[in-house]
C-alpha cells in the first residue's frame, strides 16, 4: 500500500458522503410524492375542483417525480456503479 | 559342648543383653544384625536354636522363617521369635509361620532362659 | 370500413413478429451476443406489462365514469418506482443473491423455506389472477366483437368463444414455447422479456397515437380539448378521499405483490443498476399512458351514443371517424396488453405451480429414485408446460362461466386486493427479523379469508356463492358480519373496504401471531439473510475493499479464536506484508494461513465457507454468518458447560476415591503406628528391663560392666523422653499452642547448626552445598527452622540408599520467600508413597529402622506456624524436599 493509495479515503469518504445524501433524498421522494398526490383532496374540501386544473397539477408533480428521480438515481448510480466493479476486481 | 543359639536382631543393645545372658548360661551365642542376608547367617551358624526378631532392617522375621522351615536341613531347628509388636496378630502369624515360641519385648532374663532352655532339650 | 379479415391477417403478422423477435432474442442469449437485451431500457419497458388490457381499454371507461380516479392506478406504481430505494432494491438484491424465482419462493423461502407456505401463496395468486386472465381473453374477444359489427359479418356470441379460445390457444402455444425453453436456475426468458417490450412500446404508442388524434385530429387544438373537459359530466374533480388513497395505495401493494410484476421486475431483472433507470423512465411510462385518458373519454363521451361501452372508446371512436389504420393501431395496442399479461402471468404462476404443487407432489409419489437418476429436469418442464396451459385453460373456463358481462375495471381491483394480500408477510419479511412463518401463514388466512367474504365471492353476483340474506343480514344473521359492512363499517365503498379491513386484519394477525409464536432456526438465519441482505455487500467505496474485508476477516476470526489471538495472527501477517498496523492485505497466502488456523477452530469445510463468504462477497452476510457463529457459540457453550459439570463430577469422584484411599491408607498408618509406638516404646523398655535384670541379678559384675550397662539404661530411658517428647511436641504443634521465638538471622548459620546437630559429618556422607547462595538474612523462630533442617537431613542420612550418598542442598531466594531445596541421590519416594510421607505416624519402609515417623509430620506442624511450606519435589532423582520460608515472617503473618 503506497502512501498515495492511502490518501484516496479523505477523497472517497466525501463522495460516500454525498451518496449518503442522495440514498436519504432517494427515501423521503415517495413521500413527498404521496402528499403531493393527496394534495386536490384537500382542495376538494370546500368545492371540486376542475378536473383539467387538476389533471395538470397531477401531470406537473409526475414529471417533476420522475426527473428528481432521474436526478437521484443518477448519482446513486455513477457511484454505485464504480464502487460495484472495484469490488469485484478486489473480491476475486 | 555347648549348644549353638543365632540371635537376629538389629538392637544393639538387646544383642548385647541376650548375649550376656545366654553366654553366662553357657550357650554358645552368635548374632546377626539385619534381615538382609539373615538366611546366610543361619545355614553358616547350623545353631541349635534361632532367637528371631520380627522387625529387622532389609527383611522381615517372618519371611526368614518361612524360609528356614522351607530349607531341608534347617527345617527341624527350633525358633524363637521376639517382637516389640505385642499384638495377637504377631502372635498368629508367628504360629503360622513355625515359630516354636514368641515372645513379647520387654521380657524377663528368666523366661528367656527357660524359653532356649525348654525349647533345646537336653 | 375495415375488414374482420384484413384484422385477422394484421393480427397474426404481428403475432409471427413477436414470435421471431422472441426467437431472435433466444438465440442472441444463447450465443451471448445482444448486449441490447440486457439493457435498462429493456427492463423498464417490461414493467409495463403492468398494463393491461384493462388500464389499456379501462382506464378510459374509469374516466368516462368517474373522471380522474383512474390515475390512482398509475400512481401507486409511481410512488413505489420512485420509492425503489426503500423496497425494490431489497427484494432485487434478495431475489438474485437468494435466486428467488417466484414470489411464493420469495416468501417461502424468507419463512424457513415452508413449503405449506408456498402452497398457499400460490393457490391464492392463481385465484387472484385467473379472472384477470378471463378479462384479457374478455378484452381481446370484445374488441374483435366491435370490428365484427362494423363488419357486419358478425357470428354471434359463439364466434365471440370460438375467439377467446384461438386467443388463448395462441397464447399458451406462445408461452409454452418462449417460457418454458431452458430451465435456468435463474429463470430468465429472453425472448419472452424482448416480445413483451416491444409490445410495450406498441401500445403505448398506439394509446398516444388516439390521444394525439382525438386532441388535435377531434377537438383541434389543446385549449379545445380542455373546454370539452369542462364540458363534460367529468369535469368536476369528485373523489371521495377514502378511495383516492385506497385505490393509490391498493395499487401500490399490487405493483408489489402481483406475481407477474414480481417474474419482471426480480426473476427477470438482469442488473440491479437497471432499477435506476426504471425509478424514473416508469413512472414517465405511465405519466405518458394516462395522459390522454381523460381528453379520450371526454371526446368519447360526446361524440359517442350513449349507448357505447366506454371501455372500448379506444377502439370505437377511430373506428367512428373512419380510422381504420389507427383502430387498427389501437387494436394492437390492446391485443399487445392482453396478450403480454397472459404471458407473463402464465410463466410466473406455472413456476409457482410446478415448483411448489406438481413437483413436490411427484417426488413424494415417485419417491428417492428421481433425484438419483436426474430427470427431474425433463419432468419440471412437463409441469411446467402443463401448468402453463392450465393456468390459460383455467382463465379461459372463467371467461366462459362468468359470461364476461362485469365491467373491466371492477374484476381488476378485486384481483388486486387479492394478491396485496401477501405485502404484509413480504413487507414484514424483508424488514423485520422477528416476523416467522406461523405469523405469515396466520395473516395471510385470514386476509384471505376477508377478501373472499367481503369482496371476491360477493362479486359473483347477490346469489351465486352468496345468498341474498347473507349480504344483507351478514352471515348467521349477525349483522356485524355483513360481507359489505364487516363490524359496522357502513357507507364505505366495497373495494376499499376490503382493502382496509383485510389488510388491516392480516397485518395485525401476522404481526401478533409472529410476536407469540418461535421461529424455527431456519427461518431465523433466512430472516437475517433477507433484513440484512445489503449489509455483506457493502456500500463503501472502493479503498476499503481490500482492508474492509481483512477487518471483516478479523472480527470473525476473533469470535472464533479468541481476540488475542486473533489480533495476533492478523498483525504478525501484517508485519510480514510489510504494513502497519493490525490488518494485512487479503493475499492468498495470508488468506489460506488464516483458514487453516480457523479450521482447527471450526474444521476445514466451515473455514473455507466463512472466508469464502467474506472474500467472495456471497450470499450470506458477515452478519448472518456472526450470528450463526453466535448461536453455534451459544450451543458450545452450553456443551461445554455440559462437559465441565461432567468433569466436574468426574473429579469430585476422584476426589472421594483419594479421600477414601487416604482414610484406608490412614487406618493402616494408624494401625501401623499403633505397631510401631509400641515397638518403640517397647524396645528402648526391653534394654532397660533387660540390663536392670542383669544388674539386678547378676553377681561378679566388673565396674565397666556395670557402668556400660547403667548408661545403656540411661540411654534408653532418654530415647522413651525423646519419644515422648515428640509426640507432645506435634500435639502442641497441631493444636497451634507452641510459643514461637521470633530471631533474625542468616540461613547459612542456621544450616550450620542443623548439619551438626544432624550429625552428619561422618565420612560416607556428603553434604553439598553453595554457601555463598546461602548468605540471606531471614527473620523467622530460626530453632523451630533447624528442627526442620534436622529432621530432613537426618532423614536423607538415614534413607538415601545410593552407595555413595550425597545430599545437595540448594537455596534461593524467590520473592519474598526462601526457598531450600534437599535433595539426596538415592532411590526417592515411591509416587504412591508421597501423599502420606507428611502424615502423621508414617513410615517410609516398614523394614526401616529410625524414628517414629513423626518427623515429617512435625515438620509440615513448623513450617505451618512459620508461614512457610514443606513439599516433596517429585522428579529429582532421589528423595527432594522443598523448603519455602518467608523472609520476614511477621511480615508475611501481616499480609495475610
Amino acid at each position: 500500500m503506497s502512501p498515495k493509495q492511502r490518501r484516496m479515503p479523505v477523497f472517497v469518504e466525501r463522495k460516500t458522503y454525498r451518496r449518503r445524501r442522495m440514498a436519504d433524498g432517494a427515501r423521503m421522494l415517495p413521500i413527498l410524492g404521496a402528499l403531493l398526490f393527496c394534495m386536490p383532496l384537500l382542495w376538494a374540501v370546500s368545492s371540486p375542483p376542475k378536473t383539467t386544473v387538476t389533471m395538470f397539477y397531477l401531470f406537473l408533480v409526475w414529471i417533476a417525480l420522475s426527473v428528481t428521480s432521474a436526478i437521484i438515481s443518477r448519482h446513486l448510480h455513477d457511484d454505485d456503479n464504480g464502487s460495484q466493479s472495484d469490488a469485484e476486481n478486489g473480491g476475486r | 559342648m555347648n549348644k549353638k543359639v543365632l540371635l537376629i536382631e538389629d538392637e544393639p543393645n538387646i544383642i548385647e543383653a541376650i548375649s550376656f545372658i545366654l553366654s553366662r548360661d553357657g550357650w554358645d551365642v552368635k548374632t546377626h544384625a539385619n534381615g538382609h542376608d539373615a538366611m546366610d547367617a543361619v545355614r553358616d551358624r547350623a545353631a541349635d536354636l534361632i532367637i528371631l526378631d520380627v522387625m529387622l532392617p532389609g527383611r522381615s522375621g517372618f519371611d526368614i522363617l518361612k524360609d528356614i522351615r522351607a530349607d531341608g536341613a534347617l527345617s527341624d531347628t527350633p525358633v524363637l521369635m521376639l517382637t516389640a509388636r505385642g499384638q495377637d496378630k504377631d502372635r498368629e502369624m508367628a504360629a503360622r509361620v513355625g515359630a516354636n515360641r514368641f515372645m513379647t519385648k520387654p521380657f524377663s532374663n528368666a523366661d528367656v532362659l527357660e524359653a532356649v532352655r525348654s525349647m533345646v532339650a537336653t | 370500413m375495415a375488414s374482420l379479415n384484413v384484422l385477422v391477417l394484421v393480427c397474426l403478422i404481428y403475432v409471427i413478429f413477436l414470435f421471431a423477435v422472441a426467437f431472435a432474442a433466444d438465440r442472441a442469449a444463447l450465443h451471448g451476443r445482444g448486449a441490447w437485451l440486457r439493457s435498462p431500457i429493456v427492463y423498464t419497458l417490461s414493467l409495463s406489462i403492468y398494463c393491461t388490457a384493462w388500464t389499456f381499454y379501462g382506464a378510459v371507461g374509469f374516466a368516462a365514469r368517474s373522471g380522474l380516479e383512474y390515475v390512482t392506478i398509475y400512481l401507486g406504481p409511481t410512488l413505489v418506482m420512485i420509492g425503489w430505494w426503500w423496497t425494490l432494491r431489497k427484494m432485487v438484491r434478495i431475489g438474485r443473491s437468494q435466486r428467488i424465482t417466484s414470489i411464493a419462493d420469495l416468501i417461502s423461502s424468507r419463512y424457513g423455506k415452508s413449503n405449506s407456505l408456498a402452497v398457499f401463496v400460490t393457490v391464492l395468486a392463481v385465484i387472484g389472477t385467473t379472472p384477470y386472465i378471463a378479462l384479457q381473453l374478455q378484452s381481446v374477444t370484445l374488441s374483435f366483437s366491435i370490428f365484427a359489427e362494423t363488419d357486419m359479418i358478425s357470428g354471434g356470441p359463439s364466434s365471440q368463444q370460438s375467439t377467446a379460445f384461438w386467443v388463448a390457444s395462441g397464447l399458451a402455444v406462445f408461452t409454452i414455447l418462449f417460457g418454458t425453453r431452458n430451465l435456468d436456475a435463474n429463470e430468465r426468458h429472453h425472448g419472452v422479456v424482448m416480445a413483451i417490450a416491444l409490445e410495450a412500446v406498441v401500445k403505448l404508442f398506439a394509446l398516444l397515437a388516439v390521444g394525439v388524434f382525438v386532441v388535435w385530429g377531434l377537438s383541434g387544438g389543446v385549449a379545445e380539448t380542455l373546454a370539452q373537459i369542462d364540458a363534460s359530466p367529468i369535469s368536476q374533480f369528485e373523489v371521495t378521499n377514502s378511495r383516492w388513497i385506497g385505490l393509490t395505495m391498493l395499487s401500490a401493494a399490487a405493483f408489489i405483490c402481483l406475481p407477474r410484476m414480481f417474474q419482471v421486475m426480480v426473476v427477470e431483472n438482469e442488473d440491479e443498476g437497471h432499477l435506476r433507470t426504471a425509478s424514473w423512465a416508469f413512472p414517465a411510462y405511465l405519466m405518458a399512458m394516462s395522459l390522454f385518458v381523460v381528453p379520450i373519454a371526454a371526446v368519447g363521451l360526446e361524440r359517442l351514443p350513449a349507448d357505447a361501452n366506454p371501455d372500448l372508446f379506444v377502439l370505437t371512436l377511430p373506428l367512428q371517424e373512419g380510422r381504420d389504420g389507427l383502430a387498427i393501431l389501437s387494436f394492437l395496442g390492446g391485443f399487445s396488453s392482453a396478450t403480454s399479461m397472459v404471458i407473463v402471468a402464465a410463466i410466473a404462476l406455472s413456476t409457482m405451480v410446478s415448483n411448489h404443487i406438481v413437483m413436490p407432489i411427484w417426488l413424494w409419489m415417485s419417491g428417492e429414485s428421481a433425484m438419483v437418476s436426474g430427470d427431474v429436469r425433463s419432468v419440471a418442464l412437463l409441469a411446467r408446460r402443463l401448468s402453463i396451459a392450465g393456468i390459460v385453460f383455467l382463465g379461459y373456463l372463467y371467461f366462459r362461466v362468468s359470461g364476461g358481462g362485469a365491467a373491466l375495471a371492477a374484476i381488476g381491483l378485486i384481483s388486486f386486493v387479492g394478491v396485496a394480500q401477501f405485502l404484509p408477510s413480504l413487507m414484514g419479511g424483508l424488514f423485520w427479523r422477528g416476523a416467522n412463518r406461523v405469523g405469515a401463514i396466520a395473516g395471510l388466512v385470514v386476509g384471505a379469508m376477508v377478501w373472499m367474504y367481503s369482496l371476491f365471492l360477493p362479486s359473483f353476483g347477490d346469489t351465486v356463492f352468496l345468498p341474498q340474506q347473507v349480504i344483507e343480514n351478514g352471515l348467521f344473521g349477525l349483522s356485524w358480519l355483513r360481507p359489505q359492512a364487516l363490524f359496522g363499517a357502513e357507507g364505505l365503498d366495497p373495494i376499499v373496504h376490503a382493502v382496509m379491513w383485510s389488510l388491516l386484519l392480516n397485518t395485525f394477525v401476522f404481526f401478533v401471531v409472529s410476536l407469540l409464536s418461535f421461529p424455527r432456526p431456519i427461518e431465523r438465519l433466512q430472516g437475517a439473510q433477507f433484513v440484512n441482505v445489503f449489509q455483506h455487500s457493502g456500500t463503501a467505496g472502493s479503498w476499503s475493499g481490500g482492508l474492509a474485508q481483512s477487518e471483516d476477516l478479523l472480527i470473525m476470526s476473533q469470535r472464533i479464536m479468541g481476540a488475542s489471538e486473533a489480533q495476533a495472527l492478523f498483525a504478525g501477517a501484517a508485519r510480514h506484508q510489510g504494513i502497519a498496523g493490525l490488518l494485512p492485505e487479503p493475499t492468498p497466502d495470508f488468506l489460506q494461513q488464516l483458514e487453516r488456523e480457523l479450521s482447527g477452530s471450526v474444521g476445514a469445510a466451515t473455514a473455507h465457507a466463512m472466508i469464502s463468504q467474506i472474500v467472495g462477497g456471497a450470499t450470506v452476510s458477515v452478519e448472518d454468518l456472526m450470528a450463526v457463529a453466535d448461536e453455534t457459540a451459544q450451543i458450545m457453550e452450553y456443551s461445554s458447560r455440559l462437559e465441565a459439570k461432567t468433569e466436574e463430577q468426574a473429579r469430585t469422584a476422584r476426589q472421594l476415591r483419594e479421600a477414601n484411599e487416604k482414610l484406608t491408607q490412614l487406618s493402616v498408618q494408624k494401625d501401623a503406628f499403633l505397631s510401631q509406638i509400641s515397638h518403640e516404646l517397647r524396645t528402648p523398655m526391653t534394654s532397660i528391663r533387660a540390663f536392670s535384670e542383669i544388674m539386678r541379678d547378676t553377681e561378679g559384675l566388673t565396674e565397666d560392666e556395670q557402668n556400660k550397662y547403667s548408661s545403656i539404661i540411661h540411654d534408653e530411658a532418654v530415647r522413651l523422653t525423646r519419644l515422648l517428647d515428640d509426640l507432645l511436641d506435634l500435639s502442641v504443634l497441631e493444636n497451634a499452642q507452641v510459643v514461637l521465638n521470633w530471631q533474625t538471622g542468616n540461613l547459612s548459620e542456621v544450616l550450620d547448626r542443623a548439619i551438626s546437630a544432624a550429625g552428619v559429618n561422618e565420612p560416607g556422607f556428603k553434604v553439598d552445598r553453595i554457601r555463598a547462595k546461602e548468605q540471606l538474612e531471614l527473620r523467622s523462630d530460626l530453632d523451630r527452622l533447624a528442627q526442620v533442617f534436622i529432621n530432613v537431613i537426618s532423614n536423607a542420612r538415614k534413607y538415601c540408599d545410593a552407595s555413595d550418598p550425597v545430599l545437595r542442598i540448594r537455596s534461593k531466594q524467590s520473592g519474598g520467600n526462601l526457598i531450600v531445596d534437599f535433595i539426596d541421590n538415592g532411590s526417592g519416594i515411591p509416587t504412591d508413597k508421597q501423599a502420606l510421607i507428611f502424615e502423621k505416624f508414617s513410615r517410609i519402609g516398614e523394614t526401616k529402622a529410625g524414628g517414629a515417623g513423626l518427623g515429617l509430620a512435625i515438620c509440615r506442624e513448623v513450617m505451618a506456624r512459620l508461614s512457610g511450606t514443606i513439599t516433596y519435589l517429585p522428579g529429582q532423582n532421589g528423595a527432594a524436599f522443598r523448603v519455602t520460608i518467608p523472609i520476614d515472617v511477621e511480615a508475611a503473618k501481616a499480609a495475610e
